[in-house]
């Protein structure tokens, strides 16, 4: 038996089949992966991400520590409740992990993944010596998202049935990527998979009655499977697929997190990546790219991608993240494409699937975006 | 709870067999096999007219998931391909025993249909 969360009998009530993940005890999917996929590009899913960490950073340097630790720069978040997604980098630039934070009345709150919670801790540990923090980690506190057109209504509806109209208020005019805390609870819009929603942080003993009001007022309970599915088709990366700390952030399409100016703030990790930006601005560096498949098939981690480029050269890219899209009907993927030498670019792409190379387009990574087709 | 008729025979690799009057046989995949897959979004078909040794690779299902390889049960000459399934995969998964037949063959070696299994030894095995 796996580490449970507080919401394990309510998976099995709801009919999940259930798999290790990470050492967490977690529904893979409960009717099909395709519906529930469906359920939140749709209507609504609630997702127990409670397995997730949530670290609490407080103390008087709580901020100039996280200038340093994180290639994004929370000095941009500058009020209560705003959030962004950084890269946690080591002196290398590999990417340890990533992660969002958000600026809390009291600090911050870091949520990072499962799979590498023990490195995680122990990184954050080590580098806070010398600095007045305090790191706290929430094992008590649930986490359930809750996606999909109709969540936000859904969320806000829920809040006014338990006499919480302010708070239902304020929660419907919160911005993308902005939280509110309502005593041990945090409400904050942001999620994982390219639609409308919000994650909810609750105490572990409020989170089952809470999943049950929200199945009751017809939200789809929602497995790792779809979870999956509905990330790559939103473009996002999943830490340990599409990058590790192997891995630049520039060859993992985070080069948008990494707050490059004040060009003085000293982040880890900030000397090795000044140079491989230099190398990624002359094409010398991989590139997480988008593929599309348009003939009926499955995309798959792992699989070759056969580039040529405009000089005749040919080089091997490779899956890190493929899948069949349920909402395009074909499949879908990220993909480690390799540099060309001088000037050269990628003229043709195909995927070697069992020995035959099929041809695949390249395109921005993101897919799906509010339910619609977003790319060319 | 999965699906185990009588009246066909199974392979020990989820797929079921069914004997036609006429001395062919209908294979598919078992109604466990398409619930461990989940839902099924790709077939590559086998090749109509081929002619196949026992336990050969013949088509590949492939759900969001995962991709599993299909083999012949027994020797013969595949005389009927599902094409239907080209265009709607997920039959497997709503009627694995009916229309999401996958092929025909036309048995080369009929004793290798007493290897096989029948419903309540596939059943136990799949417990």
């Amino acid at each position: 038996m796996g580490l449970r969360t507080a919401l394990f009998d309510k998976h099995v009530d709801a009919g999940a089949r259930i798999v290790d993940f990470g050492g967490w005890d977690m529904p893979i999917q409960y009717d099909s992966l395709i519906n529930e996929h469906h359920a939140v590009r749709q209507h609504a899913g609630v997702f127990d991400v409670s397995h997730m960490t949530i670290v609490d950073v407080k103390g008087p340097q709580a901020e100039s520590w996280l200038r340093y630790l994180l290639a994004n720069d929370v000095a941009r978040l500058k009020e209560t409740g705003h959030a962004l997604y950084s890269g946690m980098l080591n002196e290398q630039a590999g990417v340890i992990d990533d992660l969002i934070v958000y600026r809390m009345a009291w600090g911050f709150r870091l949520v990072v993944n499962c799979g590498t919670r023990e490195k995680d801790l122990a990184w954050m540990s080590k580098q806070s010596a010398g600095y007045d923090v305090t790191l706290t980690e929430r094992p008590e506190l649930a986490i359930l998202a809750v996606q999909g057109p109709a969540a936000m209504h859904i969320v806000m509806d829920l809040l006014n049935s338990k006499g919480a109209s302010a708070e239902a208020v304020q929660v419907g005019s919160l911005k993308n990527f902005s939280g509110a805390e309502f005593g041990s609870w945090f409400i904050a819009r942001t999620g994982y998979t390219g639609e409308n929603g919000v994650e909810i942080m609750l105490p572990d003993n409020e989170a089952p009655g809470i999943w049950d009001e929200l199945l009751a007022a017809g939200v789809k309970p929602i497995g790792l499977g779809a979870r999956d599915t509905l990330r790559l088709e939103a473009g996002m990366n999943l830490y340990g697929h599409d990058m590790d700390e192997s891995i630049s952030p520039l060859s993992a399409n985070m080069g948008w997190t990494i707050a490059w100016e004040p060009a003085h703030r000293d982040f880890i990790g900030r000397s090795v990546l000044e140079n491989q930006r230099e190398a990624f601005k002359r094409g010398e560096l991989p590139k997480l790219s988008g593929l599309v498949m348009e003939e009926r098939g499955v995309l798959r981690e792992g699989l070759r991608v056969q580039c040529t480029f405009s000089d005749g050269s040919i080089k091997d890219g490779v899956i890190t993240s493929g899948t069949f899209s349920p909402t395009l009907k074909h499949g879908i993927a990220l993909a480690r494409i390799p540099s060309g030498s001088q000037n050269a670019v990628v003229e043709k792409c195909e995927v070697d699937i069992r020995g035959k190379l099929i041809p695949v387009r390249l395109v921005k990574p993101g897919f799906v975006r509010l339910g619609k087709k977003v790319f060319e | 709870m999965s699906d185990f008729p009588d009246d066909l025979k199974y392979a020990a690799t989820h797929e079921w067999l069914r004997l036609e009057e006429d001395g062919t046989v209908t294979m598919g995949i078992s109604d466990h096999a398409q619930e461990l897959l989940g839902d099924i979004v790709f077939i590559e078909l086998p090749e109509e007219g081929k002619v196949v040794d026992a336990k050969q690779e013949i088509s590949v299902v492939e759900s969001v998931k995962a991709a599993s390889d299909i083999y012949a049960p027994i020797s013969g000459e595949i005389i009927a391909v599902n094409e239907d399934l080209a265009d709607a995969p997920e039959t497997v998964n709503t009627a694995p025993y009916t229309d999401g037949w996958i092929c025909r063959i036309l048995p080369s070696n009929p004793a290798e249909l007493e290897e096989l299994l029948d419903a309540d030894t596939y059943a136990g095995m799949c417990e």
